[in-house]
């Protein structure tokens, strides 16, 4: 079993349980609804044409032919998205454009990537809509493209949009690039540290792109009524982004769109963004039918946004004890063809594990002829990470210092400066690092060919909009409605955290997810989120049913609510003799409601601040085969500050999830481009994930160090895990070979070629 | 090409459609019988989660031809209950958390049986070979194995 390091006792009776999910029997029945799962009657396919180029421009596009077709009842373009206005808008670390984002749904004057979408049908089956695809004549004029990162930056390098000028720089440049945007974090004084250091390390590290890999394809049912109401079906990290989005992107009224949250089949920040949904609602309304899309594989990785690859330099500086003097990162990320990739937020994390004096972070957003990134699991953090925790290795190396024992050393602490911006204010990194020592796999011996890596981690976490509705039903079991995705467990830690706030079982609660016309807004379920804000949403609108639950019984005694109070699922209020208690149970209670006041619920929208970051430590052990170059891990143990688990069954399955995303990462996962600037891999055969046989146990080590923001103690845990295990892979390899690693993935040719220059070519 | 007639026995009870003859399974199983429950997360038989069992055979559904099935038994996720009683392996999953979003679960678990079913005491490294053509990306797969390992012992008990 997973270790649990509680420090303090835990006085909770339901929360940290591992109670079987309310969402549980249908999924393992085949009963629970995904995106793909819903039809009306009536309903028609939607099918989307794609470019086959990487960078042409659309002189003319002729349908006639395909909505001539019979069977097909609608043909759209991007003529039939509204025009967007060309401004960033919302947090500059996210920032969106909606100019950008109507042409990622559908191409308006160039195509930018290969897969792009340009147009769409919808017909009475999917084999006519496919023939209805074939019918639709494009005609493109080719551009010169470009892949490549550090070739989208050279002077001569084709342009996918003639007229940007990298913003962040002054005083702006004169000429337009591909090089969206520079960015740049400063604390102290880093020549005055450099010059100070003892030592000094510095490399250049390469990652790929790589894909969520979520396994259910982009899906969604679309019904727009002459009236111009409309409801959708979609698969979303968040039904009410997906709203505000869409019905913007389509020019509909928030109001006139209903959205129903369809189960999830995984998202990993890849679904907080719509794809299909805009382009099933324009059919639906054109057609005057329901519409409903579903992606192929084929389609998710050609155009469904992956997480960016980078180049990424850092230097660091450290005097002969063992103290970090200083540090240097720039870190160029492919935003793909539109801008604004996660490269912010690389800055903001990758020193932020260390308390460093003298430190400065440079981001370029560079765009080049690839499907727009989206947000993966921590987005950015593991990239620079990994550019960081590798230099942090060979720093501590390079005066033979234990990895952990260097981190230990320099971890940031409450106080702490970050390059960003903030102070620390939180505990648990140095917990984290400490647990991580103390795990007895840690000081085992290792084999020939094998090799030991650690690595750190951070991410912000997030806090936000959240609404909640608890309702006491009338036998006095209690419905708890929140607006939040449920990615992987959610409503069970609601119900946990419901149950525990009322003082009654968890198999007396039912949490259920609610639609947008249901619930108040809630924002997506990304950024390690629903458990700290929804939760709090939810406890507040408990405790205000116990206000009311006490009203009740007083009325019910006539008594003063004052001396009413509320324990273990009961009124309670001291009895005519001496140590006596009247009890008035929730059930009796409920059964009164009619006579003392009606229904009893309570909804609670916050904003929730107070959000602790995450922060994980890993090592894993690695074998690698010097004949084939091919990389085995052995052994991999994940420490974890989170907070207080709520459900630690379910917490320890966000960091195995985490873990072997980031080995996947590190081992095998690329984009793979041809010349024609194609994706030669676009499948789950060539693009492989990690399967059972590939993965060893990952030990998930749960570090409780309790937010105190929080009415348990919870942090979010569903990102940090993945922050440090491409690095920690990675330092493993080096460690195993004798030779530093400085690019993702490891692949056997890669590894080869490191072990011998001659041989991997 | 006119539609062709197929029967069938689907989880025990005799079923007749008509398909295309480019129609899967897959596609015949959601589209035409409304059984939802088996996945489509490739539809090139990578990622196992349209696994269902033809004759007791464990193949991807999106790599058969619907009228492939005429007269063939054929078990989905949705006849793996016994009614209304949850085989031990469905069970074992919730005990174990083996799922997160839940959409590679039916395939797991119906490979997770035929498994079983042909090895009833297999060590973790035989599961994980076993199922290695069944993609998960949320668990990391470990609390899967432990529930199959689970759900084999308590079989071997009755």
């Amino acid at each position: 079993m997973p270790d649990t390091i509680t420090p303090g006792e835990k006085k909770l009776r339901v929360v940290g349980t591992r109670p079987v999910r309310p969402d549980g029997v249908p999924k393992v029945t085949g009963l629970a609804r995904f995106g793909a799962d819903y039809s009306l009657p009536g309903m028609l396919w939607g099918k989307i044409l794609r470019s086959p180029h990487a960078h042409a421009r659309i002189r003319s596009i002729d349908t006639s032919q395909a909505l001539a077709l019979p069977g097909v009842k609608a043909v759209m373009t991007a003529a039939d998205l509204p025009e967007q206005k060309f401004e960033y808008v919302g947090p500059e670390r996210t920032a969106a454009n909606f100019w950008h984002m109507t042409r990622g749904i559908m191409a308006r004057e160039k195509v930018l990537f290969e897969g792009h979408a340009v147009a769409a049908v919808a017909a009475i089956s999917k084999m006519v809509a496919d023939e209805a695809l074939r019918l639709i004549k494009v005609d493109y004029e080719v551009l010169p493209h470009v892949i490549d990162v550090e070739q989208a930056m050279q002077p001569d390098a084709p342009l996918l949009f003639e007229d940007m000028i990298t913003r962040g720089v002054e005083p702006a440049p004169d000429k337009p690039s591909n090089i969206s945007k520079r960015i740049e974090f400063k604390i102290g004084d880093i020549e005055a540290g450099f010059a100070a250091a003892d030592k000094i390390v510095e490399n250049t590290y390469r990652t790929k792109p790589v894909h969520q890999g979520y396994i259910e394809p982009q899906a969604c049912l679309a019904r727009f009524d002459a009236d111009g109401q409309a409801e959708l079906w979609a698969s979303s990290q968040g039904h009410f982004v997906i709203r505000a989005l869409t019905s913007r992107l389509v020019g509909m009224e928030v109001g006139n769109l209903r959205v129903y949250p369809a189960e999830i089949g995984g998202g990993f920040g890849g679904k907080n963004v719509p794809y299909v949904e805009p382009v099933a609602l324009v059919l639906s309304r054109k057609s005057g039918h329901p519409v409903k899309i579903v992606l192929s594989r084929d389609e998710v990785f050609r155009a469904c946004g992956p997480a960016a690859g980078s180049v990424m330099t850092v230097k660091i500086g450290i005097t002969k004890d063992g103290k970090i003097v200083a540090a240097d990162g720039v870190f160029t990320f492919q935003a793909g063809a539109f801008p604004t990739s996660p490269v912010m937020n690389a800055c903001m994390c990758g020193f932020t594990p260390y308390d460093i004096a003298n430190v400065r972070s440079v981001g370029y957003d560079v765009v080049s002829n690839r499907p727009k990134t989206a947000a993966y699991r921590a987005p950015g953090s593991p990239i620079s990470a990994y550019a960081v925790e590798s230099t942090m290795d060979m720093a501590a190396a390079s005066i033979g210092m234990d990895p952990l024992q260097f981190r230990l050393k320099n971890v940031a602490k409450p106080g702490t400066q970050t390059v960003w911006g903030p102070k620390h204010t939180h505990e648990g990194f140095a917990e984290t690092i400490r647990a991580l020592m103390q795990n007895p796999a840690y000081s085992t011996p290792l084999g020939k060919n094998q090799g030991r890596g650690v690595a750190v981690g951070y991410w912000f976490n997030n806090g936000g909009e959240s609404s909640a509705n608890v309702h006491v039903n009338e036998d006095g079991t209690v419905l708890v409605a929140t607006g939040s995705s449920d990615l992987s467990g959610t409503r069970a830690s609601m119900a946990l955290m419901a149950a525990e706030t009322l003082g009654i079982d968890y198999d007396k609660v039912r949490a259920i997810v609610a639609d947008t016309g249901s619930i108040g807004f809630c924002g997506i379920s990304a950024g390690s989120r629903t458990t700290f804000a929804t939760g709090i949403a939810v406890v507040q609108a408990c405790r205000k049913v116990i206000d009311e639950l006490r009203a009740r019984a007083a009325m019910i005694w006539d008594a003063k609510v004052e001396d009413v109070v509320w324990e273990d699922g009961c009124a309670k209020r001291a009895g005519k003799g001496p140590g006596e208690v009247e009890t008035l149970p929730i059930k009796a209670i409920a059964a009164k409601r009619t006579v003392t006041g009606g229904p009893i619920s309570a909804e609670v929208s916050v904003n929730a601040g107070g959000v602790a970051p995450g922060f994980a430590a890993e090592f894993c052990d690695v074998e690698v085969d010097p004949e084939t170059g091919a990389v085995k891990v052995l052994r991999f143990v994940a420490a974890q500050d989170v907070g207080r688990a709520i459900h630690p069954a379910l917490v320890e399955g966000q960091i195995q999830g985490g873990v072997a995303q980031g080995i996947g990462w590190a081992l095998n996962e690329e984009y793979i481009y041809d010349d024609a600037g194609r994706l030669a891999n676009p499948g789950f055969l060539d693009y492989r994930i990690p399967v059972a046989s590939d993965l060893p146990k990952i030990e998930a080590v749960l570090v409780e160090v309790p937010n105190p923001n929080h009415p348990f103690g919870a942090k979010g845990v569903g990102e940090a895990n993945i922050v440090p295990s491409l690095a920690a892979v990675s330092n493993a390899v080096s460690r195993a070979i004798g030779r530093r690693m400085t690019e993702l993935p490891m692949s056997p040719p890669k590894v080869l070629r490191a072990l011998d220059p001659q041989r991997g070519s | 090409m006119a539609k062709q007639h197929v029967a069938a026995t689907i989880n025990g009870d005799a079923v007749e459609f008509l398909c295309e003859t480019h129609q899967t399974l897959l596609d015949v199983l959601r589209d035409e019988l409304g059984l939802t429950g088996t996945k489509e997360g490739c539809g090139t038989g990578d990622c196992g989660a349209c696994s269902v069992t033809i004759d007791g055979r464990l193949v991807c559904s999106c790599l058969v031809l619907g009228v492939e099935a005429k007269g063939k038994s054929i078990q989905t996720i949705e006849g793996m209950a016994a009614g209304a009683e949850l085989h031990p392996l469905q069970r074992k999953f919730l005990e174990h958390a083996g799922l997160q979003c839940g959409i590679c679960t039916p395939g797991i678990l119906i490979a997770a049986r035929s498994l079983l079913e042909r090895n009833p005491d297999p060590t973790e490294e035989e599961i994980r070979l076993w199922l290695a053509g069944n993609l998960c990306r949320c668990t990391g797969y470990n609390k899967i194995v432990d529930a199959v390992l689970d759900a084999a012992r308590e079989m071997r008990r009755k």
